[in-house]
């Protein structure tokens, strides 16, 4: 063990620095957030800013969110020397410490707006279900509506209402979300490669661009396994909202690589050589040309160019398929990477990450593969779309 | 029903600032002052340390002391704190050779000869007990502090593990101890310095490389040498606050 | 109740939770926050006390001096008069605290006097350092220097 960590240094460094402090399970904790606030956003373009065509996708959008938000925390536990003193973030919170801020944060948006959001949207169905589903299942769901049964178009006006209001304060409350992410590592002065003040607005824009895709290529997925007909005004329109994204996800990780090229101050020679080496792989190739310059070419292409409805729906999933591996990448290359130089600026390490250890690649993917279990079991009980047999008329699933 | 409702909703409210007042006299009840116990007065030091480069030699005395006297594990990636070589030829001075084999613990295999054109030194570190420290400002549930004598210390019953200060020191001076799983680093060996003796490092370095300061002495020998030296500390530009001072810092030293 | 809450039970009700759950918090908080957590800053007072108390492995060469003064007063004459006893006896608090319990052990001369004085690019030029084959003819260092006062013949 002591000779595989020496020999993993290259040149100098703080000979504390050697092992890495932070694995993969904080690489996938930006990833996961990062996702909710994506997918979110994506569910807002209908509530606040009325763009219909995504209609189709609010509730799975929503649903999605609470999935991986559920999951979130636990690559942190897991991560933890002592997981089993985690509730002393929130009976002694250090103000100062963006960890600590971000527990609140964490829950505010749990519980203030996605589940309460959920919970409006789904009420009357929730109503239904309970009145006419069997056993425990319909106990399940008449305690979820509080015991109260009202659906008269006063009560759902009032729904509407604050889920209005919810949806509203929603997209700043995930922008503080994954934004909270980016400031947690952009704010750490003794690390050149995290500390810019981009870095929030960064993760954010990289977090809606993965979200968006992600609800792309899962609501395209189900539709195809259930054996619909895939609306492609819906899809089209998050495609361009892709693109849109995308685009200014790049510029701005473009515009911090150009300044820190143009300054070259002392972190600059060792960055670079770091990434021209250790780095490449996951920076270089993956990252930017397969995780970013593809599916912007591809979803340009789109926009130029008249493609047939198969066509568009190919390079939908293909683009958006690596637009995820990308964004995975984006976080690994800043919370690996940033662990892979020394603060000297004369040395390098290199990441041993483990298989079936507590922080190794099994955990990892496990946990990867939890919110997509979890959201199948969501989808059970609080389907996204429409039962012929709802009461609600007109209004259900697709309504606001 | 409104009636009864309002009435609730005011004991509520009188028991919710009761409570409030209740346990901000309750802190100061029950905690008492302990640290009294040996006669030391917290609020009549400022511990700082004086480093001189051109007096080490690289002995490791330090690096060993410290590890026994804090039960430090002996794996040559855990260090609360290490010797460092510096090896800078004269027309490459920001391309420093540098090297801490183990540390220094086990001293420093000759590796370079006097006559090479270039110079060498040792640089002890550790850590620096910074007065406005980056890693504490991070800490999320107030494990690790600065003393109100100016020593950065760890709750080790506190720490959760989050390694967010290790991020944040950029001194490279803390670690995970693997014994316990929660962070280590320096303490400056309160449990000494408040016993009147001095740090274990000091204690053992041969050639008063490494001297314990009290800023708030006025006899302390500490003023004499930041007075008579060139002193810098590590890593100005982050404004730390560091109180580690060194004399003799080259201008390679990272 | 009134016309304003009518149709609206399940937002108070929901609303009612909430309250719950943030009262829940606040008496979660009251409780089980240690003691001593925010006396002196955000940190629990009492991880002082506890930090200071661990017994000390080092002496100390004012603990030393009370039994072997003799040796003291010699090292304060020479060039070695900086050195703590520790530094090449060995951590000896228990020996100070119960002298019959533990004696220090001898090292190996040669080893424990090249700890410093072996020669190094590295070290002061000015600082004494020898070549640790030639000098000497391998005899033990003290042979010829006394340690407590290395500039005479012990």
């Amino acid at each position: 063990m002591e000779e595989q960590v020496l020999a993993a240094v290259q040149g100098f460094m703080y000979p504390n620095e050697m092992e890495l402090q932070w694995s993969v399970l904080i690489v996938l904790y930006p990833f996961l957030t990062g996702l909710v606030a994506g997918a979110f956003i994506l569910a807002s373009l209908v509530k606040v800013f009325k763009v219909e065509e995504v209609k189709p996708t609010y509730r799975l959008a929503l649903l999605t969110a609470l999935s991986f938000l559920l999951v979130a925390p636990l690559p942190l536990q897991l991560h933890l020397g002592h997981p089993e003193r985690s509730l002393e973030m929130y009976l002694t919170p250090h103000t100062t410490s963006a960890m600590a801020m971000f527990g609140f944060v964490y829950l505010w948006y749990l519980m203030a707006v996605l589940v309460l959001e959920i919970w409006l949207d789904y009420r009357v169905e929730m109503v239904h279900l309970g009145k006419t589903r069997p056993g425990l299942l319909g106990r399940v769901y008449r305690w979820m509506t509080l015991g109260v049964d009202d659906v008269s178009p006063e009560a759902r006006r009032a729904d509407a209402k604050v889920a209005q209001f919810l949806t509203i304060i929603g997209i700043p409350s995930a922008f503080l979300l994954h934004g909270y992410v980016g400031f947690l590592f952009g704010s750490v002065k003794a690390n050149p490669w995290w500390s810019t003040p981009l870095m929030p607005i960064v993760f954010l824009f990289s977090a809606i661009v993965s979200g968006i895709a992600l609800v792309l290529v899962m609501y395209m997925t189900i539709t195809f396994v259930q054996g619909k007909e895939i609306p492609m005004p819906c899809v089209d329109t998050i495609g361009r909202y892709l693109l849109y994204a995308f685009l200014i996800d790049f510029s701005l990780e473009m515009l911090d690589l150009l300044h820190r090229v143009y300054e070259a101050d002392e972190s600059f020679k060792s960055l670079d050589f770091m990434v021209k080496t250790r780095l490449y792989t996951s920076q270089v190739l993956v990252q930017i040309v397969l995780g970013t310059l593809v599916p912007i070419g591809l979803l340009a292409l789109v926009q130029m160019v008249k493609l047939t409805e198969g066509a568009r729906k190919g390079i939908y999933v293909v683009a958006a398929s690596l637009t995820l591996i990308g964004i995975f990448a984006m976080r690994w290359n800043v919370v690996i990477g940033g662990q892979l130089f020394s603060k000297s600026f004369l040395g390098y390490t290199s990441y041993k990450m483990g298989f079936a250890t507590r922080e190794g690649l099994l955990p990892a993917i496990l946990l990867l593969l939890l919110p997509f279990g979890l959201l199948w079991g969501l989808v059970k009980l609080l389907p996204p779309w429409e039962e012929p047999e709802t009461e609600a008329s007109g209004s259900g699933e697709l309504a606001a | 029903m409104s009636k009864s409702r309002r009435e609730l909703l005011l004991e509520g409210g009188k028991v919710l600032v009761m409570t409030a007042a209740a346990s901000a006299a309750f802190e100061d009840v029950m905690a008492g002052h302990p640290e009294k116990a040996h006669g030391y007065e917290m609020g009549d030091h400022w511990w700082a340390m004086a480093i001189d480069v051109e007096k080490c030699v690289g002995c490791g005395n330090c690096v060993r002391a410290c590890k026994e006297e804090n039960g430090v594990s002996r794996q040559p990636y855990y260090f609360r704190t290490w010797v460092e070589r510096y090896h800078v030829r004269g027309d490459q001075p920001e391309h420093p050779e540098v090297d801490s084999p183990n540390g220094g613990y086990d001293g420093f295999p000759e590796k370079f000869r006097v006559d090479d054109g270039g110079k060498s030194f040792f640089v002890p570190k550790l850590c620096n007990h910074c007065a406005h420290s980056p890693c504490t400002q991070v800490c999320p549930v107030g494990a690790t502090f600065e003393s109100p004598d100016g020593v950065v210390l760890v709750d080790k019953t506190y720490c959760l593990g989050c390694r967010y200060c290790v991020q944040a020191c950029p001194y490279g001076c803390r670690f995970i101890d693997p014994a316990t799983n929660t962070v280590d680093k320096c303490t400056l060996c309160y449990h000494r310095i408040t016993k009147g003796l001095t740090t274990a490092c000091v204690e053992s370095c041969p050639t008063g490389a490494r001297e314990l300061g009290d800023l708030k002495d006025p006899s302390d020998p500490i003023h004499e040498f930041l007075r008579t030296h060139k002193t810098q500390v590590l890593k100005p530009q982050m404004a730390t606050g560091s109180k580690l001072f060194y004399n003799g810092l080259d201008g390679s030293v990272r | 109740m009134g016309g304003v809450f009518e149709h609206k039970r399940h937002l108070i009700r929901m609303a009612g939770l909430f309250g719950l759950g943030g009262l829940a918090f606040v008496v979660l908080q009251l409780f089980m926050t240690p003691k001593s957590f925010g006396v002196y800053g955000h940190y629990r007072g009492d991880a002082l006390q506890e930090i200071s108390s661990r017994p000390p492995v080092f002496a100390g060469r004012a603990a030393c001096a009370e039994c072997h003064g003799d040796q003291a007063d010699k090292l304060k004459t020479g060039p070695h008069a900086r050195i703590g006893c520790e530094a090449c006896h060995g951590a000896l608090a228990r020996h100070a605290e119960k002298p019959e319990s533990v004696k220090p052990v001898k090292r190996e001369v040669r080893d424990l006097c090249l700890t410093c004085h072996l020669k190094n690019a590295a070290r002061p030029a000015k600082f004494p350092q020898v070549d640790g084959k030639e000098h000497g003819e391998g005899n033990p260092c003290n042979a010829c220097h006394a340690p407590h006062s290395p500039k005479e013949m012990p």
